[in-house]
């Protein structure tokens, strides 16, 4: 099929940067290596939910398996066994799509991130985590195996029995080690819909600590936490815990959203005010130190999926995400510091979360979470103030020994990742000749 | 008109691994149903039928077969009758787009689209039609295009094939109706499968699981025919509208 010169835009979730590149959707596990493919280089994408650059190549062709404007997709099921809750499927499968098909079943996700509209492959290739890390690990430990097809056409069948260096390569691998083709997720077992929510307000890192040694049993475990404030309400927030309630409930399928983000607003409209008025009207929408209940699991695990598309809300020139994790060591200094960093830079974080890894150990020889705290932010881009205060953020975290989370990431330096990942050089051998992103370019080249 | 009946569970489906195919199988998988898939790679023929299987088919028949080979037809659908004890539900989906400029120039690509996409059916529906019609039941729901309503300078080839086989089942509908055969044509505008992967996606382009939906309302209410999504009735109703003398000027 002939490709026009003129590469299209493609965006990631956070719309910056966007580049340019053509699309040669794939839709069968037969369609790779491709068949009088283009002489660019290549990169697998999944729902481009990643935040930064690890989805996109510049003058590059995407392959995706999935997404809007291509068609269905790698998109089916393989088999699933009830016994052993392993659902196989391809890769462009998505996570709200297990989600149907295992909830009526009695079946949920070992990890989920914080949207549901995430590829199998793109959770793997980032080796994902949820609100469940410090008892579950990462994605990648409920991956028990996965094919791997290289552009030379072999087909690696992946597994921490079989071919293990591959298996470890590819989990976290950012899609650079060749393509998923399907993978095998082990579920859980649920018998309701419902989580068993408690919501506690604390206010400063110490009590965030002192609430997350203490819930180390509970299950599902973040933290809201106000980036705006200072003073006596410096670092407040709510800390939010809770389980897979026991009592037996009907397990009905959840509702398509309807709600679609329509305009893309003006650059200005999330400015610090109008964040410090959501941060004050959000802490206080719980009256007490702590409430209880139970919620559905749509809005526990993904109240931002409730509107679709809602990076809009940051305009054309889109947004910038932060996380890091900082080991237990030094950490809450770290991040207190980060946070006095971000309050002093006049620039409010809109979605602020905050969360104790466990110790756990990724499978992947490149995947994000270690042990210690990890926050998670976004920022409006308004040029150079958001670009200094990401940089000051790296150095803090480089100082205490942390990391960044590449997935999350569209502006770490190339001496920065290296000092995060030492590994990287090792990982490399792994690299598919014909594959390549803008992240791997950022911070190699 | 609507006479609403027990939705079909045993399926025949030709060129099942068409993504239109898949995404409206899936709707009967999930009810439990039993399937006999007919397609042409086997690749990508144990591909859908795993997946249907996984969402609950009770049976997942295959057949591995070029369609253009009508003479093979016959057989392939006694096996299916067989397989399935009874056929229930037909679903005729296969299809190419074919190249229009190539077909403007070859007669020899111009009868590769109308193989495919007009004669084969005939072959298929003929068969089938006389099968339903003995049975006094059944649900005969063929994929045809909004490119059938009209003839337009940028695809006539294969909006001819459309257009004929729109005529075609018609005229079966109107013989078989009354033995209490369900006949459906399916019009579906522009969607986003392999088959115009290659175009530039306009807002005009629907999900298949979105057109999924509508061809299993139209089999559940027995409509006659269906245009999917449903704003293309009015969009093709404008454009038959539309006197030659300025038809015959337009670039579309
Ligand atoms: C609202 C929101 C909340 C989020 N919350 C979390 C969270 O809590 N925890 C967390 O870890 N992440 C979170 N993320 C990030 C997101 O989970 C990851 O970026 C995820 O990898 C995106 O998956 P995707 O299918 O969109 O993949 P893409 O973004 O399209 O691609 C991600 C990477 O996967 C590779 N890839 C995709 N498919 C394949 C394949 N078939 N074979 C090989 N490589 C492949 C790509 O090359 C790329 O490197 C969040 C994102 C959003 C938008
Ligand atoms: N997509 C649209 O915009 C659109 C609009 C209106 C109508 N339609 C119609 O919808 C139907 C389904 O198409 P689709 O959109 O789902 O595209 P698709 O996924 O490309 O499906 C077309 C299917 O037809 C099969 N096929 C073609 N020739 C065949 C043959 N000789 N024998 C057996 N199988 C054959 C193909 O098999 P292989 O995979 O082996 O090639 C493929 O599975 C077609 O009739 C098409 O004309 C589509």
């Amino acid at each position: 099929m002939a490709r026009s010169s003129l590469r299209p835009r493609f965006e990631s979730w956070g719309r910056y940067p966007v580049l340019h590149a053509d699309l040669w959707p794939l839709n069968w596990g037969g369609d790779f290596p491709l068949r009088n493919g283009p002489a660019t280089r290549l990169l697998p994408v999944g729902a481009g939910r990643s935040y930064g650059d690890v989805c996109l190549l510049e003058n590059g062709t995407l392959l995706p398996t999935r997404g809007p404007g291509i068609s269905g997709g790698m998109d089916r099921f393989i088999s699933f066994n009830v016994e052993s809750g392993v659902l196989r499927c391809e890769a462009g499968v998505t996570l709200a799509e297990i989600l149907d098909f295992a909830v009526p079943r009695g079946f949920f996700l070992p990890v989920t991130p914080g949207t549901k509209y995430v590829t199998v492959g793109g959770a793997i290739a980032n080796d994902i985590h949820g609100k469940n890390h410090h008892v579950a690990g990462t994605f990648g430990r409920h991956v028990p195996c996965f094919e791997l097809v290289r552009s030379d056409g072999a087909r690696i069948l992946c597994s921490p029995e079989h071919n293990a260096e591959w298996y470890s390569a590819t989990i976290g691998g950012m899609g650079l080690t060749g393509l998923i083709t399907w993978a095998e997720v082990r579920l859980r077992p649920i018998v309701s819909r419902k989580i068993q929510y408690t919501g506690i307000k604390f206010n400063g890192i110490e009590e965030f600590i002192a609430l997350s040694q203490a819930s180390t049993q509970i299950e599902y475990t973040v933290a809201w936490i106000d980036c705006v404030s200072t003073g006596k309400n410096f670092a407040r927030g709510i800390y939010m815990q809770g389980d897979h309630s026991p009592d037996p409930a009907p397990l009905i399928p959840s509702k398509t959203p309807w709600l679609v983000f329509p305009i893309d607003l003006p650059e200005l409209a999330l400015n610090r005010h109008s964040i410090g008025i959501f941060n004050t009207l959000y802490y206080n929408k719980q009256l007490s130190k702590r409430t209880t209940g139970f919620v559905d699991y749509e809005p526990f695990f993904y109240p931002l999926d409730k509107v679709l598309r809602w990076n809009r809300m940051y305009g054309k020139s889109g947004l910038l995400q932060f996380q890091n994790v900082l080991p237990h060591e030094g950490g809450r200094e770290g991040m207190t510091e980060i946070l006095k960093a971000i309050t002093a830079s006049g620039l409010a974080s809109f979605l602020a979360v905050i969360k104790v890894f466990g110790d756990v150990s990724s499978p992947g020889m490149m995947s994000f979470p270690a042990p210690g705290i990890t926050l998670a932010l976004d920022f409006p881009i308004r040029a150079e103030i958001s670009f200094e205060l990401l940089e000051r953020l790296a150095c803090i975290t480089l100082e205490h020994g942390g990391r960044m989370y590449p997935a999350k990431d569209a502006r770490m330096t190339a001496a920065q990742f290296q000092a995060f990942y030492p590994q990287w050089k090792d990982f490399s051998r792994f690299i598919d000749p014909a594959f390549d992103s803008a992240f791997w370019q950022r911070v190699t080249k | 008109m609507a006479r609403p009946g027990k939705l079909p569970s045993n399926i025949l489906a030709l060129g099942a691994t068409s993504a239109i195919a898949e995404a409206t199988l899936r709707l009967f998988a999930a009810r439990g149903g039993r399937f006999y898939l007919v397609a042409r790679n086997p690749d990508k023929l144990a591909a859908v039928a795993a997946d249907l299987k996984t969402r609950g088919a009770s049976s997942v028949m295959t057949h591995v077969m070029d369609l253009d080979d009508t003479a093979a037809h016959p057989a392939m659908l006694e096996a299916a009758a067989e397989s399935l004890g009874t056929i229930e539900m037909a679903l005729l989906a296969h299809g190419m787009l074919g190249d229009q400029e190539q077909a403007e120039k070859s007669y020899l690509a111009a009868e590769a689209i109308l193989g495919t996409n007009f004669m084969a059916p005939v072959s298929l529906i003929t068969w089938l039609a006389n099968y339903f019609a003995g049975l006094h039941s059944g649900t005969l729901a063929v994929i045809s295009s909004v490119a059938g309503d009209r003839g337009r300078k940028s695809n006539y080839v294969y909006g001819t094939s459309k257009g004929a086989l729109n005529i075609f089942v018609d005229g079966v509908r109107n013989r078989i109706d009354r033995a209490g055969v369900h006949v459906l044509t399916i019009k579906p505008g522009f969607v986003a499968t392999p088959m115009t992967a290659h175009l530039p996606q306009g807002p005009l382009f629907a999900q298949p699981s979105k057109v999924a939906a509508g061809i299993f309302r139209a089999i559940e209410k027995r409509k006659d025919v269906v245009y999917v999504p449903a704003f293309w009735a009015l969009i093709m109703l404008i454009i038959r509208m539309i006197p030659r003398r300025i038809f015959k000027k337009l670039n579309i």
